[in-house]
């Protein structure tokens, strides 16, 4: 007898496709962990009318689609997905499940590891296979100012939500083959113990410092009030937001509402762009969570290049303006 | 009378944690504790429904002997009862055994429930996990991120804000939800009140024996998830040196990430674009 072929299972959520990539990031992922352990990435998908994400999925590396299409699946509901989602893997014997950390996705699938009676790592940043074939999976803890390294070695499925973000997906590639798997829906399905009374897109919110993906941050560095303008253009590039140090404010070089600290705005951008600050702890306090940080100052040796993934030697408004620049060039390219 | 159980989580309050480098978990003996916001939360939500509904409010924690401080706060705070489930065979828990461990608990002293609050998530580990499998272990519904809570007759309406969609959802009881912290600011707690709570707390203290737990699904031997290694991000940066040209320093930069950059711009930054697909 042929040995069964291993998979990684991917969640298909589609509810936000626009917004939210993190199924296709987590396809692109799985198909690099599937290389390591020789196994075929599969994604699974519940709803109605989903051929669209179905078609979605085998173009962005999906081998293999597992489909339960039908109308009493038409509004994500927990304890039908998750039903659904327990005989899958019980019939299938996924190695790996891999869900994306939205809402849903949250609410989903603890409930999933608890029927399948195995481990879950809750929103990680990394994922990758060690030597002994067991899916590492980093997960923050503490507010991200600690990481943890997590395995499930004697159960399986492994099972982790990740992060959106975290991941890039792979370009969609509309020629690629893969197997429709039409699973019918179940005739013994439970009765859904929560009824939608109504759902509405949530009307999007003015962008917050707190939750840019972009923040520029300068301090007393840029040097003057009108150079610290050009902070604004660059953010305003980068579809990001301004924050400031506290002489910034105090020398009316920016708005209070900007001030990013200890008692003041805590930030948590995928990508920090430091200028002229040297990183007192009053400041760095309220900028643990940035995920990438580029701080530029004259002074090697502020806090502020220390604790940077780049740091710059240079005049912090010279290279703002090199940067705008550079940007600009880039993006008509 | 509506009986409502808030499960609620001690957490340091410190941000600069003593970690133990042999097990990769926290000594949490050595760090200053507090109730965890979101718990919190979820104790003033049941509180509100307490006053609306004639209700009881039974208040459980898992953890170290220190953790009673939070359940003599929930007691300052209006709770009626506390269950403390404190044993070393408890220790170590993932959160699979944590909800095992809290649904045999609840099954126990408190089998006849119409809703269980928890946090939607600890400020430590930030695993959002043991709500929804709480809910799964004692097959009741769930409704995680829940804003405001309404009660009907014989179900529960909750309004939240999930994947950017405004959501109004209707229950069954009993069942769970989990709170966020957007609304149900906790009361101030009152000095009386704390007297109280330290005079005569209403506190049963419970051992794994007296659940009679499972050992194979009890504590660390029983989690099937095992912690590698603990590490900072910080430390782990590679705190990259660019000097120079302000121009050449940027060139450099995009060079080296672009990908980085452009994938949280949602651009293609790279110069030289290939064709995909």
């Amino acid at each position: 007898m042929a040995e069964k072929t291993r998979s990684i299972w991917v969640f298909g959520d589609y509810r936000n496709y626009f917004q939210n990539r993190v199924t296709l990031q987590l396809l692109s992922r799985a198909t690099d962990l599937a290389q390591k352990i020789d196994a075929e990435v599969c994604a699974v998908v519940f709803g109605h009318e989903v051929d669209e994400w179905v078609g979605e999925y085998i173009a962005h590396g999906a081998k293999k689609v597992f489909v339960t299409d039908h109308p009493m699946l038409k509004s994500y509901s927990t304890d039908l997905y998750v039903a659904l989602m327990e005989r899958l893997a019980l019939t299938y014997d996924p190695e790996i499940i891999l869900v994306g950390a939205t809402s849903f996705g949250r609410e989903f699938a603890p409930r999933v590891s608890k029927r399948l009676k195995t481990g879950l790592t809750a929103d990680c940043v990394g994922l990758d296979m060690n030597e002994e074939g067991l899916l590492v999976q980093t997960a923050p803890a503490f507010g991200g100012n600690v990481l943890a390294r997590i395995v499930t070695p004697g159960r399986r499925p492994q099972m982790a939500t990740v992060r959106p973000g975290t991941f890039q997906e792979i370009p969609h590639n509309y020629e690629a083959a893969g197997e429709i798997v039409r699973v019918p829906l179940p005739a013994n399905l439970p009765r859904d113990r929560v009824r939608l009374i109504s759902s509405e897109r949530q009307p999007p919110r003015e962008q917050k410092i707190e939750d840019a993906a972009v923040v520029v941050c300068g301090g007393r560095g840029m040097g003057s009030r009108k150079k610290f303008r050009n902070l604004y253009d660059l953010a305003r590039i980068l579809g990001g937001e301004v924050g400031a140090t506290r002489p910034v404010v105090y020398s009316k070089w920016a708005e209070e509402e900007a001030l990013v600290g200890q008692a003041d705005k805590h930030i948590q951008p995928k990508v920090l762009l430091s200028f002229g600050i040297s990183g007192a702890i009053q400041h760095t306090a309220g900028i643990t969570n940035a995920d990438f940080i580029i701080a530029v100052n004259k002074n090697p040796n502020a806090a502020m290049m220390k604790m940077a993934d780049v740091a710059i030697v240079a005049d912090a408004n010279q290279v703002c303006t090199a940067f705008i620049r550079e940007l600009k060039r880039r993006i008509r390219s | 009378m509506l009986k409502m159980i808030v499960c609620m989580k001690q957490v340091p309050m410190v941000t600069e944690l003593p970690w133990d480098t042999g097990t990769g978990s926290l000594k949490r003996d050595l760090a200053e504790g507090m109730m965890n916001p979101a718990c919190k939360h979820a104790l003033e939500a049941a509180l509100r429904l307490k006053a609306e509904h004639d209700g009881h409010i039974t208040a459980i924690t898992m953890g170290p002997p220190m953790a009673e401080e939070v359940l003599r706060e929930a007691i300052a705070m209006g709770a009626d009862r506390c269950l403390m489930l404190s044993d070393r065979k408890m220790a170590g828990a993932d959160t699979l055994v944590t909800s095992y461990t809290l649904a045999r608990a609840i099954e126990i002293f408190c089998p006849d429930f119409d809703l269980i609050l928890c946090g939607c998530h600890t400020s430590d580990s930030e695993t959002a996990q043991v709500g929804p499998q709480l809910a799964e272990e004692l097959d009741i519904p769930v409704i995680a991120y829940a804003e405001h809570v309404q009660l009907g007759d014989g179900s529960i309406t909750i309004r939240r804000v999930s994947d950017n969609f405004l959501e109004t959802l209707e229950m069954d009881m009993p069942g769970l939800i989990t709170l966020t912290t957007h609304n149900y600011v906790p009361r101030y707690t009152p000095l009386a009140g704390l007297q109280d709570a330290f005079d005569e707390p209403n506190i049963l203290i419970v051992s794994a024996d007296d659940l009679g737990l499972d050992e194979a699904m009890t504590g660390i031997q029983g989690s099937p998830t095992r912690i590698l290694d603990v590490f900072s991000p910080t430390a782990e940066k590679k705190n990259i040196v660019l000097t120079g040209a302000p121009k050449k320093i940027v060139e450099e930069l995009f060079e080296r990430f672009d990908d980085r950059i452009g994938s949280v711009i949602r651009k293609d930054l790279k110069v030289d674009r290939q064709s995909h697909g």
